[in-house]
């Protein structure tokens, strides 16, 4: 079957590109901890919160845990539509 | 889902869900000071609606919360969050600036830097958009599982 041969390949050349770019990349050399060592050093003195983590998610990067919280809230939106109570007799409209 | 299931189980609910409840709501509050916050807190009070859910009928779970509840819970925590973070503004801020951070106030209390007990009064609005991310965490996950099983019932009265 030429599909399975051309899906075959597209597969393995795909796969080995991937794995050779994931294992030429030198990981973690050079180190680059720049924010890292400053949230460290100045996040209790910042912030007040003993809990790096926490004054990185709710102080340093608020704008994240803003997204994340809009994310839930479609999350549920889109819950409620899908299983919404139908009424006895209503129809269904596909279009 | 439509009966209840045994009393050995409504009664673990029954005990279960006031340990589970104030666990979540110590991570809600700790979670400047220890691993945690308002995600993982929220989260875990879900739970403790969940496994009512699951433990009793759902004309019961009704009759003591209603839907509008958690609705009304997930609205107002976004809202809260939002509304601590635009707070800034007028008071000549950046917006998500943590404005109460060593001010005296409410959760305003000077921190001593290095290594210290904890203390819950610290980290200016740190704890308030924890408890609103708690409350809207916790009332989105319920109301996801509620809308459900709901969901599950009318389906099978359909039929």
């Amino acid at each position: 079957m030429m599909r399975t041969k051309v899906a075959w390949f597209t597969l393995v050349v795909l796969a080995g590109s991937l794995l050779f770019a994931a294992l030429s990349i030198p990981f973690g050399d050079p180190a680059m901890s720049d924010m890292d060592d400053y949230f460290i050093a100045h996040g209790q003195e910042q912030t007040g919160a003993n809990n790096i983590v926490t004054s990185i998610v709710f102080d340093f990067r608020a704008f994240d845990t803003l997204g994340e919280a809009c994310v839930l809230f479609t999350a549920v939106f889109g819950v409620s539509v899908l299983f919404r109570l139908r009424k006895k007799g209503e129809d269904y409209e596909y279009e | 889902m439509s009966d209840s299931l045994s009393k050995i189980i409504r009664t673990t609910a029954d005990v279960m869900f006031l340990f589970i409840t104030v666990f979540g709501f110590y991570i809600v509050l700790h979670g400047h000071l220890t691993p945690g916050g308002g995600f993982q807190g929220g989260a875990v009070i879900a739970t403790g609606f969940i496994l009512l859910i699951v433990a009793y009928k759902l004309e019961d779970f009704l009759g003591w919360f209603q839907k509008r509840t958690f609705q009304n819970c997930e609205m107002s925590g976004l809202v809260l969050f939002i509304g601590t973070a635009l707070a800034a503004i007028p008071l000549g801020y950046l917006f998500f600036m943590n404005f109460l951070n060593g001010t005296g106030g409410l959760f305003g209390q000077a921190v001593p830097f290095g290594i210290n007990p904890g203390f819950l009064n610290t980290a200016g609005t740190i704890p308030i958009m924890n408890i609103a991310v708690g409350i809207e965490v916790l009332g989105g996950l319920s109301i996801i599982i509620l809308y459900m099983t709901t969901g599950i019932r009318s389906h099978e009265e359909g039929e």
